[in-house]
This record gives C-alpha cells, sequence and structure tokens, in this order.
C-alpha cells in the first residue's frame, strides 16, 4: 500500500511537473474560430480605419504593441526581419488606454527603429483588446485568409518563435501582402 | 502651549486616517445605480486580472483590469446579465479568467475529489476501529480463557 501511495503521488507530481510551464500562459479559446470583428482609426490618419472585413481574404498577422511596451522593443528586430522575408503582412495595434501622447511616441519609435508594420492601427480605449482576448503586449494573432484565427502568441516573438509557429502555418509559396497573399 | 500641541497631534492622526483608503479601493468608479454597483463589486471579485494572474480585476490597478472594469460597467449598464458578462470574457480569456470554476463534466472531478476523499478517510478510520475493536475483544477473550 504505501508502495502505491508513493507511485500514485509520483504521478500526480510528474503530472504538475509537465504542466508547470504552462501556468500563467492564458490559452484563448478564440483560435480556431473566426476573429471577432475589429475596425480601428488608422494611427498615421485616424478619419481612417482599417477592420477585419479590409482584411479578408488575406494572411496578416494582428501585433499588439505600445511604444511604452518594452519586450515590444526586444521583439521589433524579429518582426523587422519577417518584414523583409514579406511572407505575410504584420499589422501594428497601438494599444495603451492612458498615456496622453501614445501617438508621438509610436511614431517616433517607428521611424527611429524602423517600422515592421504595412499598417498601423490604434486601440485606445483597449475595447477592441477585450474583444479579441489581449491581456498584455505584445501578442499577436495569426489570422487565415478565411478570418479564422489559427495561432495565437501570448507574449514575446522570438526569431524561433516566428519560423515554427507563424511561417510553418503560412502556405509555402505565399507572396507578398500586395500580391494579395493566400487563396481566395 | 500645551493644547496646542494636543491639537496637533489630534489634526495629524485625523490627516493619516483620512490618508488611509481602504485596500480594495483601486477603482474609484461608482455605477449610479446602486443594485447595478452591487453586481458590479461582486463581479469584480469573482473574475481574475488577466495580466496580473493572482489578482482579481477588483485588487489590480494594472491598464488591462481598468479596461476589463470599464467594459463590465459598461455590458451592465447595458442590461446584461451577470451570465452574459461572464460568458463574454470567458469566451475571450478562456475559463481561466473566473475565480469560482463553473461546474461541467470536465472539471466535475474538481468538485467531486473533496467528497470522495472523505469517503476514502471514514472508509478507513472504520475499518482500523473495528479491527482495533476486535483486538480487544479478542484480549479480553484471551485472558478470560487463562
Amino acid at each position: 500500500v504505501p508502495l502505491g501511495v508513493f507511485l500514485g503521488l509520483v504521478v500526480v507530481l510528474a503530472v504538475g511537473i509537465n504542466h508547470s510551464h504552462d501556468v500563467g500562459v492564458l490559452k484563448s479559446p478564440l483560435v480556431g474560430h473566426e476573429i471577432p470583428d475589429w475596425q480601428l482609426p488608422v494611427l498615421t490618419d485616424p478619419t481612417k480605419s482599417l477592420g477585419s472585413r479590409d482584411l479578408k481574404g488575406q494572411w496578416y498577422v494582428l501585433n499588439y504593441w505600445g511604444a511604452w511596451c518594452y519586450s515590444c522593443r526586444v521583439e521589433h528586430p524579429v518582426l523587422l526581419e519577417a518584414q523583409r522575408e514579406a511572407r505575410v503582412q504584420i499589422i501594428g495595434v497601438d494599444w495603451v488606454a492612458d498615456v496622453a501622447d501614445e501617438n508621438a511616441a509610436a511614431l517616433d519609435m517607428l521611424s527611429r527603429l524602423g517600422n515592421p508594420y504595412s499598417k498601423v492601427v490604434t486601440d485606445r480605449d483597449g475595447r477592441t483588446a477585450i474583444d479579441l482576448g489581449i491581456a498584455q503586449a505584445p501578442e499577436s494573432l495569426l489570422v487565415n485568409p478565411q478570418g479564422v484565427i489559427v495561432y495565437k502568441e501570448p507574449g514575446v516573438i522570438t526569431a524561433e518563435i516566428w519560423r515554427r509557429e507563424f511561417l510553418s502555418r503560412l502556405p509555402p509559396q505565399s507572396t507578398t501582402p500586395a500580391a494579395g497573399a493566400g487563396g481566395s | 502651549v500645551r493644547t496646542l500641541t494636543a491639537g496637533a497631534i489630534l489634526l495629524i492622526i485625523a490627516l493619516v486616517l483620512a490618508a488611509a483608503r481602504p485596500a480594495w479601493a483601486v477603482d474609484p468608479a461608482l455605477m449610479s445605480d446602486p443594485v447595478l454597483q452591487a453586481r458590479y463589486e461582486v463581479l469584480i471579485h469573482e473574475l481574475r486580472c488577466v495580466q496580473c494572474e493572482n489578482n482579481s480585476l477588483a485588487d489590480s490597478d494594472a491598464d488591462i483590469a481598468a479596461d476589463v472594469r470599464r467594459q463590465i460597467r459598461t455590458m451592465l449598464a447595458a442590461g446584461k446579465t451577470d451570465q452574459q458578462i461572464k460568458g463574454y470574457l470567458v469566451s475571450r480569456y478562456s475559463e481561466f479568467i473566473l475565480f469560482r470554476p463553473a461546474f461541467s463534466w470536465r472539471n466535475a472531478w474538481l468538485w467531486a475529489l473533496p467528497v470522495m476523499l472523505l469517503l476514502i478517510g471514514i472508509g478507513i478510520a472504520v475499518r482500523v476501529i473495528r479491527q482495533r475493536a476486535a483486538l480487544v475483544d479478542n484480549e479480553d477473550g484471551d485472558i478470560s480463557q487463562t
């Protein structure tokens, strides 16, 4: 009996240790489903907007970031490299609730460090972030031409994560977004 | 002079007390309707801050927690039920956001486990007590025979 109890405990603890890296990672229930409709003002011209409907039929990465966000700077070079590869367009969402001149700060960061985004929109009241299940910055969604979220990265994209989780899910001969990437 | 120092001390105490706001008052926002306010308070204590996961929405001063609280107030004001609000947030952030997990077959074992452990414990206790009682009876028997 003591041996049985011991083995039982070993199993329980082993499962616990195996899953310990999942702790603190929210598994988004939106993955595998159509992205909730979103429409946000463009950073450089708030009178214009961009939304999920405009991007139907195209692959895109929706990257939540902010000039205030330190981890986003760590991710920045990876996104620049990804943009150079031009396998998929990256839409940046400049996200913050209550910094007065975030627009200026965001534009400043992009002009100094480079702009990896094909378009940048702003989410100032954070409602869209909640609707998309965003918990922190950076977070990124990979959306296919049907508008389905096929992957969510709940943190910094490294070069390895970009290859393993994003590129592997894209169609092999996906061309530049300008050419209308993905199937119809 | 003495009354003056006493007055000064009283004033300092009063100021300190006035500055000591209740610890839960991260969110000074109040809803106009006290019924909605009561439901709001319950909700923000039952829901997790999605960024700082061991805090409730009520405890957290993270921006995202403030945004989610604002969303909850908006939905309450729009006449949504508590279930609809929780359902919406669960559909976005998964059941993890609930401090009290909903009862479902998937996590039924979670609720059943304490009861099962209690039953097993009672079972073991009864067996041990019976064995000991039997032992005592035997010893008595043995003694009386010799």
